[in-house]
């Protein structure tokens, strides 16, 4: 969409509140919290038969919250204007 | 371990003892972070809601994505999670009826044909229309029962919700109960459906994070699906009582589940008792869900919303029903109880096949995606919960209050009864909690409530759609002899009400409800048929959008979807999730 169609029209990016950024925090932050696990905690592997399994987890929750908020930061929500 | 078990939190070591798994810091943390979540879209989304077309529908704004995740999300509660993997654990493969011949064609039915009308005629729920195409008598009837059914259901949630959080944490049940009811509570008054349906879109994730990785490192232990294979043929060579390991391993013809002998009626019973009626009932009548689609931008994205639901639809039974068949053989507290044992332990004091989850996460997961494991959990349950109350408020403030109690106030008076009715549900479910616990499986329980309610709905529906001589009187007649039809078949049949059935039927199980669902299919359509042929219709200038014959085609479809790829129109789309359920059928 062309930038002068957005002023136009009185809208503005829904950043943080879009649900992808959301998305992408949660599952970011539980990538991060596994992957130190991972790494630092004991990888309990008695349980899980043989795999780290909060590294993996961990890495793969990392890449998909990435991916959600390159998504959004790629192709911006546009939400009007309601508070004029 | 590295975490000192001082380390603990929450319950003192009494009780901490008592709980099935023991969470440690990390994983607090991992559920605290979730809430934190949870709340902050209710508050951000209260910024945005402004009247209560906002509230009730979300503006019909949302983009098709959002609205199919969260359609597949408000199904995915506890009941179903829980519930199918109970299934996967009690009966194997067989369950995967429930999902690729139950809810995938129904839902393709959903936006294919029954969802331009619902949309295009601009009701804003589903007994609205209900009202629109047959007056008052059918709307009371739907939208009364639907309402009770609602409150039923959420206290089921609820009632779930807090014994896996007493198992689990252990905190004390009626605690349990009442904290998450203040959650759900608080995220859905604040922000009406734009914070359920975007909570249900992040549970979605959530979910899947918490059971992707527990079926993956179950399949990795047993050896992979040949393993588990191995290992279910063994166990069902030990305990020649129970199903099959050819019953569990295959999905037709499913006897173990419909509880019949003979092979042909009980896939005469899958496809036309499950397949047909009942998940065409919930799926296309069931506005839990259908007000998902309500809350989108065009016809388009809603008849799209089931739609794209479908596709992760199709692959939920891969993290419900393939845990349940490896806890089955894998937990010993499990095993012993298919085995016929009674084991002390479970959520409710002895196991039963609902605790499969919990146990097969206490074998396998270390602490840290344990944490992710629980805020699964409590994420599904939650997420059941939360679409049954903003279903439930939406119809009572619409359909039963503004129709029948105080017409043509201003707007935000019934953006303030939808806030009470938020309240006074909440208040019903803690109490329907309490009615939920004398049911060992709650599948059995929620189908026979589906068959109830939902059976004779779609038979009235779609017969109102697409005959336009049918009339007001033989809507609401059919409804009612439908489903006391099944009621009746329900009462008839061995233990399908608990104590009150007389066992006359020769009926039981899952199959006692497809037979109850499909006897009021029937009632209700040569009922309705009989009645309208002597009653009077509806003019058909009273028809326009409500009735196939007398709506102009551009009311029915998007102009505007033309122009999309072909990968983003409605049709194509479904023909290629149609595909892709039949494969997985011939495979499995």
């Amino acid at each position: 969409m062309p930038a002068n169609e957005v002023q136009n029209k009185q809208t503005h990016n829904a950043g943080v509140f879009d649900i992808r950024n959301i998305i992408g925090a949660l599952l970011g932050i539980y990538g991060v919290i596994l992957v130190l696990m991972g790494i630092f905690g004991d990888p309990e592997t008695d349980k899980t038969g043989g795999p780290n399994a909060n590294l993996w987890a961990g890495l793969v929750m990392l890449v998909v919250g990435i991916v959600f908020i390159a998504w959004s930061r790629l192709r911006p929500v546009k939400v009007p204007e309601t508070t004029d | 371990m590295t975490w000192p078990h001082s380390l603990t939190i929450g319950a003192p070591p009494v009780l901490a003892s008592d709980t099935i798994i023991s969470a440690h810091v990390v994983d607090y943390l991992i559920i605290a972070l979730y809430f934190v979540f949870v709340l902050g879209i209710g508050i951000v989304a209260r910024r945005q809601v402004s009247d209560s077309v906002d509230f009730f529908l979300s503006g019909r704004s949302l983009p098709a994505w959002v609205t199919g995740l969260a359609f597949v999300s408000a199904n995915l509660g506890a009941v179903e999670i829980m519930g199918m993997s109970a299934n996967g654990a009690q009966f194997g493969l067989p369950a995967v009826h429930y999902f690729w011949v139950g809810a995938i064609p129904a839902m393709l039915f959903l936006g294919v044909v029954m969802m331009p009308f619902y949309y295009g005629s601009k009701v804003r729920s589903v007994p609205e229309f209900m009202y629109r195409r047959f007056g008052t008598g059918a709307h009371l009837v739907n939208s009364l029962s639907f309402a009770v059914a609602q409150l039923l259901i959420a206290g089921v949630n609820l009632y779930l919700l807090g014994t896996i959080i007493q198992a689990l944490l252990g905190w004390n049940l009626y605690l349990a109960l009442v904290v998450a009811a203040v959650i759900v509570l608080s995220y859905i008054t604040l922000g009406g459906l734009s914070a359920a349906i975007y909570n249900e879109v992040l549970q979605f994730f959530v979910i899947v994070a918490a059971l992707l990785p527990l079926t993956l490192l179950g399949l990795h232990k047993i050896g992979g699906w040949s393993g588990l294979k191995e290992q279910i043929a063994s166990a069902a060579a030990s305990n020649p009582d129970g199903p099959s390991a050819a019953q569990q391993l295959s999905s037709w013809p499913g006897t173990a589940l419909t509880g019949f002998s003979s092979d042909f009626l009980s896939v005469v019973g899958i496809v036309f008792g499950l397949g047909f009626v009942l998940s065409f009932g919930y799926w296309t009548t069931n506005f839990v869900e259908v007000q998902r689609a309500m809350a989108t931008s065009s016809i388009s994205a809603a008849r799209k919303t089931p739609i794209i639901g479908a596709f992760p639809k199709m692959f939920v039974p891969f993290i419900t029903i393939v845990p349940g068949m490896i806890a089955a053989v894998m937990v010993s507290e499990i095993a012993r109880t298919k085995a016929g044992e009674d084991v002390t332990g479970g959520a409710g004091g002895t196991v039963d096949y609902n605790d499969a989850l919990i146990y097969l996460m206490r074998d396998l997961l270390p602490n840290g995606l344990l944490g992710v494991a629980i805020a699964g959990l409590l994420a599904a349950f939650m997420a059941g919960m939360a679409a049954n109350i903003s279903a439930f408020n939406t119809v009572f403030s619409f359909d039963l209050w503004e129709r029948y109690v105080k017409k043509d106030r201003e707007d935000g008076y019934y953006l303030r009864i939808g806030r009470w009715a938020t309240v006074g549900a909440t208040v019903v479910a803690l109490f329907t909690a309490l009615l939920a616990s004398g049911f060992s499986n709650i599948m059995d329980y929620l189908q026979t409530l589906f068959g109830f309610f939902n059976a004779p709905l779609f038979a009235t529906f779609i017969l109102g759609m697409f005959w336009k001589r049918m009339t007001p009187t033989a809507a609401w007649i059919g409804l009612i002899a439908g489903t006391l039809s099944a009621v009746l078949v329900a009462f008839l049949s061995d233990g399908t009400l608990g104590a009150i059935s007389i066992g006359v039927l020769p009926l039981s199980g899952q199959g006692a409800s497809f037979v109850a669902a499909g006897a009021a299919f029937v009632v209700d359509i040569v009922l309705s048929v009989i009645i309208s042929l002597v009653t009077t219709p509806k003019p058909a200038s009273e028809l326009r959008g409500l009735v196939y014959s007398e709506t102009p085609k551009e009311d029915l479809v998007d102009e505007a979807e033309k122009t999309l790829p072909w990968y983003q129109r409605t049709l194509p789309l479904a023909g290629v999730a149609l595909v892709i359920v039949i494969v997985l059928n011939v495979a499995f």
